[in-house]
């Protein structure tokens, strides 16, 4: 029996990293708790509402769509549209090459990792360049993000100190003041010094074309303070219908993502700057990106278009914990990403099928989900795509069913299985030839066999 | 208008089409998504200013103070709105020296930026900035320390009543404390990009 991907790779991943990973993704998931039970007398109550919003907006996209378009374009904003991952890099491309640009200045977003927009850039002789801090050391170390929100969870100071040594940022050290201080003086030049700002956006009101951007770092607004043009990457399921749902939003972002009431900085962007304001971009672009999505839109996993991308459903999963965000081989790790990914890979599903399975399906990761998204259905739905459409990876590590199920669909085979079973009672366990079974009873005592005990009591109970 | 953009929204019509009902927007109250403790506070700015503590900000009522504080830092070259600097020029003595012009070719030159907010949020301890207010974004963020300028009438109780009265300003931006990451081994280090120190000044009309 293949064992699944996402074991083989747990099972690679050094000591250290795996009670990293452990340790960051509990603290933070505990403090999630104790925040949200702490300032709202029902905050599952919010995530219920937040995730209803969420669903109104998808099943309503063919509305809200040419209304933000509208806002926007009235707002002085320039809108774009790309179906593909390439397309939405040439956009960016495009829009660069129109302006003379060569230098952009790249704020942390997921669907810019997911259309792969920095290496693109680059091998077109533009400079994209992460701000980020997380995201500039998984640049500089041509690795990729763990954690959507903490993308190097998996590194450690050292091996950071060590990058910041080769990329010349002065002699080792390891001290993370040291290293965060030295990444603003070289990133500040940086900013100053390009001529595009990229940021993602995570909520866009339909109502006002305001786009929301939230970091922590200030690496955004730093993005939209030098550079004189501004653009933005969209996932076409980031709207909201209206400004006031953001209260909903906001609240229940930062809590989820990191046990903060708000990020440091909470951006709204609905042009470019006013006339009066010396810094700031004079041309704003929004590129709005499907790459597949409205695949998703149209399938029976459309729910998991409300995320909202804080990764509290990684930090709480007990298989997230273990394997670490590259276990999933793809952009978004994790819960959302078992589902996400293989449904994001259109064609390329069966390569990722195996993914669904990586789930205890204890259910946590719904528990947590700021817009309540019912993540083990849809893993569920999932596998069961993953078996009808005879995936291979689907079929991996799990044992096979065939024998099972004859067995069990013939009440005289099962009936006489029942029985004979009490012969476990009186072999000797410790003596079995499968040496991964007889480890795993040696552990553990394993009950008396009392197979067909309950068809008699149910006799009893039916016939007195 | 682009083949990608008929082809985006006939996609997601399609999509749509099968479904013979909707999901509704829900009805929510805005009290409940409010943080306890917030809306039954006397005093607004009392409450600001604990919650800006809270997250590391610095809360001042008097300039005197403001001047002590940057003093004590070795903060003595910075820049200031060129509105707010008539009021504020008394109070800072030599060897201070303030410039009203932000120059981003000298960028490093300024130890801290003066600017004036548009209003606050009480419930969450955030200063709201905007480009009509602000002198300049760059003066707002670049140095280490941030001072904005608020008046008690400029404080939103909660965030509902702020996002309500978001003003038509292209850029806004609610900033809650110092500039921070955790992004090595999950150790909250202060003024990443932007400021270290995040000032918010009572200054009464």
């Amino acid at each position: 029996m293949a064992r699944q991907r996402i074991d083989a790779y747990a099972a690679r991943i050094p000591a250290d990293t795996r009670a990293a990973v452990y340790l960051g993704t509990k603290t933070t998931h505990e403090k999630r708790t104790l925040l949200l039970a702490d300032h709202f007398a029902d905050a599952d109550r919010l995530r219920r509402w937040a995730g209803e919003v969420k669903q109104h907006v998808l099943e309503n996209l063919d509305t809200y769509l040419p209304q933000v378009e509208a806002r926007l374009q009235a707002n002085g904003a320039q809108v774009h549209w790309a179906s593909t991952a390439e397309e939405a890099c040439a956009a960016v491309l495009g829009i660069m090459q129109a302006r003379g640009a060569t230098k952009l200045v790249k704020s942390k977003t997921m669907v810019s990792e997911e259309i792969g927009l920095a290496p693109y850039l680059e091998q077109r002789g533009i400079e994209a360049l992460e701000t980020d801090l997380g995201e500039y050391i998984v640049q500089i170390d041509k690795d990729h993000p763990s954690h959507i929100v903490r993308p190097i969870i998996h590194k450690n100071r050292r091996e950071i100190a060590r990058s910041f040594e080769r990329e010349g940022l002065g002699a080792y050290n390891d001290d993370p003041e040291t290293i965060t201080r030295r990444a603003r003086q070289f990133m500040r030049h940086k900013y100053l010094a390009a001529d595009v700002g990229l940021t993602g956006a995570n909520f866009v009101s339909a109502e006002s074309g305001r786009l929301v951007v939230v970091t922590n770092e200030g690496n955004s607004r730093f993005s939209l303070a030098a550079p004189r043009c501004h653009i933005a990457l969209v996932g076409i399921e980031k709207l909201v219908p209206r400004d006031r749902d953001l209260v909903l939003f906001l609240n229940l972002l930062a809590r989820s993502a990191t046990a903060q009431q708000l990020t440091v900085y909470t951006e709204f962007i609905s042009g470019p700057k006013l006339a009066a304001q010396p810094d700031g971009p004079e041309e704003m672009h929004v590129v709005f990106v499907d790459n597949g999505r409205t695949e998703v839109l149209a399938g029976d996993c459309r729910e998991i278009l409300r995320c909202i991308r804080c990764g509290a459903c990684l930090n709480v999963c007990p298989v997230y914990r273990q394997a670490s965000g590259h276990a999933y081989r793809s952009v978004y790790p994790g819960p959302l990403g078992a589902v996400l990914s293989p449904l994001l890979a259109g064609g390329n599903f069966a390569e990722k099928a195996d993914l669904p399975k990586a789930s205890s399906l204890c259910g946590a990761c719904n528990e947590v989900c700021p817009v309540n998204i019912p993540i083990p259905d849809l893993l569920l739905r999932l596998r069961d795509r993953g078996k009808r459409e005879h995936a291979a990876a689907a079929a991996a590590g799990t044992p096979p069913m065939g024998a099972w199920a004859r067995l069990a669909s013939s009440p005289a085979a099962w009936k006489a299985s029942l029985a004979a079973g009490r012969v476990l009672n009186i072999l000797p366990l410790g003596l079995i030839p499968v040496p991964a079974l007889r480890a795993w009873v040696a552990k553990r005592s394993v009950p008396a066999w009392r197979g067909g005990e309950f068809r008699k009591w149910m006799r009893r109970r039916t016939r007195p | 208008m682009s083949a990608a953009r008929e082809q985006i929204l006939a996609r997601v019509r399609a999509a749509l089409a099968p479904l013979t009902r909707r999901a509704p927007p829900p009805e929510w109250d805005d009290a409940s998504a409010v943080r306890r403790g917030t809306r039954d506070a006397a005093d607004p700015w009392a409450l600001f200013a604990e919650r800006l503590r809270a997250v590391n900000g610095t809360p001042l009522t008097a300039t005197a103070d403001l001047v002590a504080l940057l003093d004590a830092g070795g903060w003595r070259h910075g820049y200031c709105d060129p509105a707010l600097w008539p009021r504020l020029r008394d109070a800072f003595p030599a060897p201070f020296t303030v410039e009203t012009a932000f120059d981003r070719r000298r960028i490093d030159d300024y130890q801290f930026g003066i600017t004036a907010a548009t209003g606050a949020i009480a419930e969450s301890g955030s200063l709201i900035l905007s480009d009509r207010d602000t002198s300049s974004r760059l003066a707002a963020l670049a140095p280490w320390v941030h001072v904005a300028t608020l008046r008690r009438d400029q404080i939103f109780v909660d965030i509902p009543a702020a996002i309500a009265a978001l003003p038509a300003d292209p850029n806004v931006i609610w900033v809650t404390g110092p500039s921070k990451t955790a992004d090595v081994e999950g150790i909250l280090i202060e003024g990443v990009h932007g400021p270290g120190r995040q000032v918010a000044l009572l200054l009464e009309p």
